[in-house]
């Protein structure tokens, strides 16, 4: 019994999500002795799979190239992932929104309780994750004989994605559910790097006061090639999409610098970012809870910090 | 059209949890609770849904202990009709809240079940997409737009890069984002009307579900703690600082 990874991707290349649950798969398979397999199921997607044969460690690619997985809705993935489910130990997939969506639909299907969202691997059945918005740590055990799971991306370094040669194996696909239909897709297009990966990240909260006022944020993301987040009063008030979104119910970041403006630091925001390896906490607030998670803090109007450091920063 | 809304007592969002010194669970004795943020958009969603007149009747449900209660009474000050209240002391793992969901389904035959995306206790996100799978219903899940059309509905979804919209086949299990909607207030006149609506109690051992748990809590500890950092005086200490002693830029 082998460990099986959805790969998430958009048929023409590989998620940086997927090479997280390849480390996080890794660690599972070496406590219970045992191979790792990816699944690509979407359509016309061999390129996809061609990147994920390139893995190091992969014993097989199994390859669904069918209409059905064009846009791995739902209820055809989730179908598909039990089709396969009695060859395989563990089942895992990013913790994105692409995998909260439908693994936990094939677990109802195979009647296993999913873990979501482990952030460390204990052994082949014991995992760890965060609950009450990363305020608490739990180390939970399955008696699941399969094991399906989301993976907490920030807290599994991402593994290399050149050296490997695995088998690309063709799989049948599952029928059509005909339950749901894809009808279109807005991509947010930024010539900055993806919040979830960037290596910096600069976000802004309420004081921003305005959706304009983003530009000054923009100005020093150029400056650090960073990321542009928010908070979530930030997202409620309409000032940027929802996907800048970053907190407990948004996006999960550890990047290595993140730089909070403007953010007073609630609960579920803290537990978005609070992985960090620098924090900066820039609000004329001092009493502003994100003082309190923050390794460097300054106490100044965002309106004149924030121009002030595009200058600092040449 | 009747909705089925799943309305789940969870410890105040802006309370933060604070973990039991025996580290066996999160301490919740004399917490602030409140309903599901996620949960109030669901039942403000049913409510919209009942004032366009592609609704009849809203039907609330809670599991858990008997204050659980009190989460339905506020949904029924909200708007809705009446309420299901499945009682236990046992706290469900998601896969068997989705049963007693289906259980209910079958006994109350709606059109629509709306949840919240996540609970935002155990962080799970699993409810909704488990009960369609059981249902064999279609699933919208992460849902900041809402439209029924008869036999379909369809939906925008929130997801990592942006929006997708997607037509589902009613009937379907409805899983809501923030941004569906802004839950309404309850009046003082509608809490007072509120008191006077059905609410249905149900023992959970009566439904003869398998309700086991299948993850076993080793244990549940604090997070590390961050060390405490520093205030700095100017914007150019702070560049400084990032520069040449965190080495961040």
């Amino acid at each position: 019994m082998s460990v099986l990874i959805i790969a998430e991707h958009d048929n023409q290349a590989l998620a940086p999500a997927t090479l997280n649950v390849v480390t996080a798969a890794q660690q599972i398979a070496g406590h219970a002795d045992t191979t790792v397999d990816i699944l690509v199921a979407g359509q016309t997607c061999d390129a996809v799979a061609q990147a994920a044969a390139r893995i190091p460690g992969i014993a097989r690619v199994r390859l669904v190239d069918d209409a059905s997985q064009a846009q791995q809705l739902a209820e055809n993935l989730a179908a598909q992932v039990v089709a396969l489910a009695a060859e395989y130990s563990h089942i895992l997939a990013p913790a994105t929104t692409f995998g909260k969506n439908f693994l936990p639909r094939a677990a109802a299907l195979l009647d296993v309780s999913q873990i979501s969202d482990i952030s460390a691997v204990v052994d082949g059945e014991t995992f760890i994750r965060p609950i009450f918005a990363g305020n608490a740590l739990a180390k939970v055990r399955s008696s699941d004989s399969c094991k399906l799971i989301t993976v907490r991306t920030t807290k599994f370094e991402a593994s290399a994605e050149e050296g490997g040669n695995a088998a690309v194996e063709p799989v049948t696909a599952s029928e059509e559910s005909g339950l749901s239909s894809f009808v279109g897709r807005q991509l947010s297009q930024s010539e900055r790097p993806e919040l979830t990966s960037a290596r910096i990240v600069i976000s802004g909260g309420r004081g921003m006061q305005d959706g304009a006022n983003f530009q000054l944020l923009d100005a020093v993301a150029d400056k650090l090639d960073a990321a542009v987040g928010a908070s979530r009063a930030a997202v409620d008030a309409g000032y940027v999409p929802n996907d800048f979104q970053v907190g407990q119910t948004g996006k999960v970041v550890a990047p290595d610098l993140y730089i909070a403006v403007g953010i007073s630091g609630a609960i579920q925001h803290l537990a978005g970012m609070k992985d960090s390896k620098v924090i900066v906490a820039i609000n004329k607030d001092s009493e502003a809870p994100i003082f309190q998670v923050a390794d460097y803090g300054l106490v100044e109007d965002l309106f004149e910090a924030l121009p002030a450091m595009r200058e600092a920063l040449g | 059209m009747k909705v089925l809304v799943g309305v789940k007592r969870v410890l105040d969002p802006q309370v933060k949890a604070r973990v039991k010194a025996d580290g066996s669970a999160v301490d919740l004795t004399n917490a602030k609770m409140s309903m599901n943020p996620f949960d109030e958009n669901a039942v403000e969603e049913a409510i919209r849904l009942k004032e366009a007149g592609q609704v009849d009747e809203i039907v609330t449900v809670s599991i858990g202990p008997e204050k659980a209660q009190e989460t339905l009474r506020q949904s029924l000050a909200m708007g809705a009709d009446r309420a299901i209240h499945v009682v236990t002391e046992q706290v469900l793992e998601p896969l068997a809240v989705a049963k007693v969901f289906q259980h209910l389904v079958a006994q109350e035959q709606p059109g629509l079940v709306l949840v919240g995306k996540q609970a935002i206790d155990d962080d799970c996100n699993q409810t909704g997409q488990m009960l369609a799978a059981l249902l064999g219903w279609s699933q919208s899940t992460f849902t900041s737009e809402l439209k029924v059309e008869g036999e379909t509905a369809t939906t925008l979804r929130e997801i990592d890069g942006g929006l997708e919209r997607i037509s589902v086949r009613m009937p379907a299990v409805v899983t809501v984002d923030l941004r569906l909607n802004e839950p309404r207030y309850a009046t003082l006149p509608n809490v007072m009307k509120a008191k006077k609506k059905p609410l249905q109690k149900l023992a959970l051992e009566e439904l003869g579900l398998d309700v086991a748990p299948r993850l076993t809590t080793l244990e549940v500890m604090e997070p590390e703690a961050r060390a405490a950092g520093v205030l700095l005086e100017s914007v150019e200490q702070l560049v400084e600082k990032l520069r040449n002693e965190a080495r961040v830029i």
